[in-house]
């Protein structure tokens, strides 16, 4: 079993992007990475494509098939939706084709077009991500639901809304220099604090901006990179993922995410690793406080004890272990089916030293990337790590 | 959707809230569940019986939302809660009282209301 190989990664401006199709920007992300990855595109025996919303953004079913002629390919070619965690989940499957030998080269990738359709839309579309009986019809939303989490979790362990603008100011910050993300602004506390409130405790600087935008990926196996010579350094080494109940009133926690520690402790098994070994993580902070949730379910943190992170600097660039480096989807944007896959290209980057904030963490040798779906009714956690 | 077509047992269970008549699935091992289930997700149980809901509630959290989906348009903002009834939680809508006022551990009636917004029914939780 060989451990997959990123051969090369490329995502696409993440913002608003009214006049491109999900088409278009899949195949800017996808050609660039081909191109980067040194690989024949005759090569490339499958692909593995993640999307959420493109029924109702795009009128568009059926993205596999559509995507690989975008960029080319004529492989088997599968649309995975898993909602927020979509491109997570499409990375899983990649690994696997590729460890179990099916396939030598695999493109895994995703994009999300959002923004063309409005943002009242667009709550309704991510809305659809929860129970829609019982939850989407008892005016649940997206940041609604991570508003309940929020406030059980402040009930549960304690602490604030300004524990959660530091994680915003944090996130803002650091995609400062990082030419893909959606938001390159300075924030204050006070900015994030006094922002207007959209589900009570939330307010605007606690959610991830709408967002259109692709990634792509192109992995391969050891052999197959020493035998063309291909320079593809980083590994992914554990692949795990975790599900839970859909709906947030049948779950035991409304203040803990146990599909991410399924998640983690799955990829950590995987890889032989444990969360002390991690240099930095990209993590799914949807919303500030799902970045607590994160890295508590990464085993960074106890319980509770995640909200402080961002306030004591543990968790910024020049913390021990710094979250988000490219600004979260938080500032970076949140085209929600390609975020996995750009989380991958980030940690892929951060390691190889070839992201604008890889000064950060010089000597690193593993990173970890986590994608949720929903609220974190599934999660994937993936390990990283620079091979000799 | 058609004009007469129905979610199966939730509008069955919505029809027994609003008559008063409120029940939960309930597993032999105790777990609560609402319907349509035909398994209990936590102890692969097959035989779940109705059991009829507690007369109240607790809020176990809520929020109050300004940003709503054009189905709730009219109705922000809003309450949105999950409330406990013994071994099984329900979302709903917090009604009857200033969203300032609404918090965790408020005890509420179970009742079904309409959205402002569409007119559809919707699960209404009320101070008791
Ligand atoms: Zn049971």
């Amino acid at each position: 079993m060989s451990d997959p190989r990123i051969a090369g990664a490329s995502v696409t401006h993440f913002g608003k992007h009214p006049e491109r199709t999900g088409r278009d920007l899949f195949a800017e992300a996808g050609l660039e990475a081909l191109s980067q990855s040194g690989i024949d595109p005759d090569d490339a025996e499958a692909l593995y494509y993640g999307n959420f919303m493109g029924e109702l953004a795009e009128h568009q079913g059926h993205q596999g098939p559509l995507m690989a002629e975008a960029i080319g390919l004529d492989v088997p070619a599968t649309r995975v939706e898993a909602a927020c965690a979509s491109a997570g989940t499409a990375v899983r499957e990649a690994v696997k084709t590729i460890r179990n030998g099916e396939a030598e080269v695999v493109v895994v990738g995703g994009a999300e077009r959002m923004t063309n359709i409005g943002t009242a839309a667009a709550t309704d579309a991510l809305a659809i991500a929860a129970d829609d009986l019982y939850e989407v019809r008892a005016g649940m939303t997206f940041p609604g639901a991570y508003a309940l989490m929020a406030r059980s979790y402040f009930d549960q362990y304690g602490g604030s809304h300004e524990d959660l603008a530091h994680i915003a100011v944090k996130n803002h910050e650091h995609a400062l220099v990082n030419e893909h993300a959606q938001i390159q602004k300075e924030i204050t506390v006070e900015d994030a604090t006094e922002a207007p409130t959209i589900a009570s405790p939330l307010g605007l600087y606690d959610s991830c901006p709408i967002t259109d935008g692709a990634a792509a990926a192109v992995l391969t196996t050891e052999s197959y990179a020493e035998e063309h010579d291909l320079d593809a350094p980083v590994a992914i080494t554990g692949t795990g993922q975790g599900g839970d109940n859909l709906a947030l009133q049948d779950r035991p926690h409304l203040a803990q995410t146990p599909a991410a520690d399924k998640a983690a402790e799955e990829a950590y098994e995987d890889a032989g690793v444990g969360p002390d070994d991690v240099d930095f993580a990209e993590v799914h902070d949807c919303f500030t406080i799902a970045e607590v949730f994160a890295i508590e379910s990464l085993g960074f943190y106890e319980r509770g004890e995640g909200i402080a992170a961002a306030r004591n600097g543990e968790t910024t660039r020049d913390g021990d272990r710094p979250i988000n480096l490219s600004g979260g989807l938080k500032a970076k944007g949140h085209p929600v089916g390609a975020t996995g896959v750009a989380q991958l290209a980030t940690v892929a980057w951060l390691l190889d030293g070839s992201h604008p904030r890889a000064d950060a963490v010089p000597d690193s040798t593993v990173g970890v990337a986590h994608n949720a779906g929903g609220t974190v009714a599934s999660t994937t956690v993936h390990v990283m790590e620079v091979q000799e | 959707m058609t004009e007469s077509a129905q979610d199966g047992e939730y509008d069955a269970w919505l029809d027994s809230i609003e008559s008063d008549d409120g029940y939960y699935l309930e597993c032999s091992n105790g777990h609560g569940w609402l319907p349509p289930r035909r398994v209990c997700p936590r102890c692969h149980d097959q035989d779940l019986s109705e059991v009829g809901l507690p007369e109240s509630g607790e809020i176990a959290s809520h929020t109050t939302i300004t940003v709503p989906t054009p189905q709730f348009e009219d109705d922000a903002p809003y309450v949105t809660a999950i409330a406990d009834f013994g071994p099984v939680s329900v979302t709903g809508l917090v009604r009857d009282v200033d969203p300032e006022d609404v918090a965790t551990g408020d005890v509420v009636g179970i009742d079904v209301g309409e959205r402002v917004t569409t007119g559809e029914r919707a699960v209404v939780f009320r101070p008791r």
